[in-house]
């Protein structure tokens, strides 16, 4: 394909735009239809919304359930529960208000179609621990995505965004987005007057353990490349919580899910000669995180902090006992199940390695980290909370909206609210949707304006590394080595290498300091500058450059923020050896932060966490 | 367990490069049928195995750690509501299993648009679609904001 010759620009014009077509997407763009019966409203997701983010697989259990009909639980035990984990930290406006709309959502999925499981005794839904239901979710996406569909006005599959467009009547508001069609090529500028960023979260910002084939088989999605993050950053977005990264126990190589082995199944872990370790390492851990370390449930970092502890004395592999549970032929069958249903790749590891774990404790291992908003961990921009009760610091205008005018986010987009799941992901987008909905009705002749020189400026810069590999090739006689240009794998590694030896990854035993840091952001600044050279030798790997923009961005995100916060907040996490503590005196806060996309500064401060629930 | 395409089976429909998250199934252009362009960005999620009509597209579990020999098969049926699956492992022990996907037709999801439009007082309530009556409760809880207080800073 010609460069700058056959590529057709497509205007897409629409009141609001969602952007990513996952759980949030979905919810946010059935929502907008109810409430905005005559507007415009497009869906543009980079893969196929049918089967798109991170429920792609499917899911064995809804996570955010509350029971609200059956007394079961609360939205004030959410936020106890989140606050808890998230070892103080949570949003708890944010949190509270998708906790009071989820059992809306669950039932109407239930309604359409998802299969959720009952106890034959109560009839309730089969709860698998006190927030998780399940359900038989190899489908969850699909009956998702019908929903969402049967709501837009048009979904754009195949495109995905790269970068959102600002207002030139107005500073700091959206107007909408550009991106390209990884079929076609063809350049798109959908301009908007509410934008509803709903996109992924960032997996492959650090070395996964495995290398080679099988560096996919991450726990995130691979496709969970960061544009939740990088999208707002751009924008000018306030973001916050960027540090609190998340590693994930789970069963070894496959990375196959552990919640209904632990709280359904009743197994339990062992080190390597069928020892408890967990209370061993208890004074330990009080010793750097005090009381913390007595909250029920346990917060998941501490978990993993005494996994690690245990492994690194030696003792590991540390196992999961299914010998005995697995004996029961219901409950082997719930074991397998729950991996068809959510990771399948993880009954193939076993499989593979003759694994039957009613005969042998399969091992366990603890994942690299991920950047995520929406599971046990809350990264993401900074949101203006719920008209009705958020105090008066958290709220500037609509709920969920951004601190850049217009935009707003769902899922892991946004900030501070740990364990919304898939349906909590999809109750925010549908929390986001009404209020830009509100927006959008609001904005009467103050329409967005973009400039013909603003998108074409941004052409130019969607599509360079097809014109680097064009001109660079010519220098070289074949193969991927050229000293003009690097390849989207090539940078990936590079920042992958970075972040685990600098930034807390796994060969660093998840541990930095200021110097590793400064060095960090040394190394980073440099691969942004070698991202002006990337090369791209079809649209695929087109995709994949701007993928690894949006993931390099959100890791100096991520390395500015565990420079800022000088304690150790969530050790299992990471840990700043540093400062090895918790210190509840000087960072019992948020940290906040601010990209100056024309200087590259960051600018970072604290906030203050109101607690709104006893 | 990266996917692959058999070449006796596939016949180039394009239902795996349409579906594939990792937008990694392509067609190859001189046998016009799908392959796997990008193995070590596959996450097994099985959509194209499931999404391909004629079988053809089946996984073999990641060099780097999964030993041959293995099979972790599909058969997800829209019609009946089921997928069923046949996992066989290296040493030949099979497990077999099958599960619902879907309790309702296909296609039969109601746009919102075909509800009663919403009030306008409703538009500025706190209330979602569907609610309260799809809350199973009488109302939305709700805080009061004099309960707020600032933690510590």
């Amino acid at each position: 394909m010609g460069l700058f010759t056959r590529r057709k620009t497509v205007f897409v014009d629409s009141d609001i735009l969602v952007i990513g077509g996952g759980m949030a997407g979905c919810g946010a763009t059935y929502e907008s239809r109810y409430w905005g019966r005559d507007l415009d409203i497009v869906c543009v997701e980079k893969a196929n919304i049918e089967r798109s983010g991170a429920v792609a697989q499917g899911l064995y259990a809804i996570n955010c359930y509350m029971g609200m009909q059956w007394g079961e639980n609360q939205p004030e035990d959410h936020v106890r529960y989140a606050r808890n984990d998230l070892m103080g930290l949570v949003r708890e406006d944010l949190g509270y208000d998708i906790a009071r709309h989820v059992d809306s959502t669950v039932h109407k999925f239930e309604e359409w179609g998802l299969p959720i499981m009952r106890d034959p005794e109560t009839g309730r839904y089969q709860r698998e621990g006190k927030w998780q239901i399940m359900i038989h979710g190899e489908s969850y996406k699909p009956i998702v995505a019908e929903a969402a569909r049967k709501a837009a006005t048009r979904v754009y599959n195949r495109i995905i965004v790269t970068h959102l467009l600002m207002d030139e009547g107005k500073p700091n508001r959206v107007a909408g987005a550009v991106g390209f069609n990884v079929r076609s090529g063809d350049f798109h500028v959908f301009r908007a007057k509410a934008v509803i960023v709903c996109a992924g979260g960032a997996s492959h910002i650090y070395k996964p353990r495995a290398v080679g084939e099988g560096m996919g088989r991450t726990w995130y999605a691979p496709w969970s490349s960061a544009s939740a993050y990088a999208l707002p950053i751009l924008a000018g977005a306030t973001m916050t919580q960027m540090e609190n990264r998340i590693v994930l126990t789970r069963f070894k190589d496959g990375y196959g899910p552990v919640g209904a082995y632990f709280l359904h199944l009743k197994t339990y872990t062992e080190n390597a000669y069928g020892e408890e370790y967990e209370s061993k390492w208890y004074d330990h851990t009080k010793a750097l995180v005090g009381d913390y370390v007595d909250m029920h449930p346990v917060p998941t970092c501490l978990r993993n902090h005494a996994f690690l502890e245990e492994v690194k004395a030696g003792k590991g592999p540390i196992r999961m006992v299914t010998k005995e549970a697995f004996q029961d032929p219901h409950k082997e069958t719930i074991g397998w199940e729950n991996f068809l249903g959510m990771t399948i790749g993880q009954a193939v590891v076993w499989a593979s390695q003759n694994i039957d774990p009613k005969h042998v404790n399969p091992e366990l291992t603890t994942s690299e980290p991920y950047v995520m908003g929406s599971h046990a961990t809350c990264s993401g921009a900074w949101a203006s909370g719920p008209s009705d009760y958020a105090p008066d610091e958290y709220q500037w205008g609509y709920n969920r909206m951004t601190t850049v005018d217009g935009l707003f986010g769902a899922g892991d987009t946004i900030g501070g609210t740990a364990h919304k799941f898939s349906s909590g992901s999809f109750t925010e987008g549908r929390i986001a949707a009404k209020a830009a909905v509100r927006y959008v009705n609001d904005l009467r002749r103050e329409q967005p304006r973009v400039s013909e020189r603003q998108y074409r400026e941004l052409e130019k810069t969607v599509f360079r590394p097809l014109e680097n590999y064009e001109v660079g090739r010519n220098e070289i006689v074949a193969g991927t080595v050229s000293p003009s240009y690097i390849l989207p794998i090539n940078g990936l590694q590079r920042l992958e290498k970075i972040m685990d030896e600098y930034v807390g990854g796994i060969s660093a035993h998840y541990t930095t300091n200021e110097p590793l840091l400064t060095r960090g952001l040394e190394l980073l600044d440099m691969l942004k500058e070698d991202l002006d050279h990337l090369a791209a030798e079809d649209l695929h790997q087109l995709q994949r450059a701007w993928e690894l923009h949006h993931r390099v961005l959100a890791s100096e995100a991520v390395t500015q923020h565990t420079m800022f916060r000088t304690e150790t907040r969530w050790p299992g996490y990471y840990y700043r050896a540093d400062h090895p503590k918790l210190d509840d005196g000087d960072w019992h806060c948020f940290t906040l932060s601010r990209y100056d996309r024309h200087s590259g500064e960051w600018e970072l401060r604290k906030a203050p966490v109101y607690h709104i629930v006893e | 367990m990266p996917t692959f395409v058999y070449m006796t089976r596939c016949d180039g429909c394009g239902h795996c490069v349409d579906i594939c998250p990792s937008d990694i199934m392509h067609i190859d252009k001189t046998y016009r049928r799908a392959y796997n362009i990008e193995p070590n960005m596959c996450w097994e999620c099985y959509s194209c195995v499931k999404a391909c009509p004629q079988n053809a597209i089946d996984a073999r579990g990641y060099a780097d750690f999964a030993p041959l020999g293995h099979s972790v098969r599909t058969l997800r049926e829209e019609a009946k509501g089921t997928i069923s699956w046949r996992i066989e492992f290296r040493d030949g022990r099979v497990k077999e299993f099958v599960s619902p996907i879907r309790t309702t037709p296909w296609g039969t999801i109601p746009s919102p648009a075909e509800l009663a439009p919403p009030s306008a007082e409703a538009l500025e309530s706190q209330e979602l679609a569907h609610e309260p009556d799809a809350l199973n409760i009488e109302s939305l809880p709700a805080l009061r904001p004099e309960d707020l207080k600032a933690g510590a800073l």
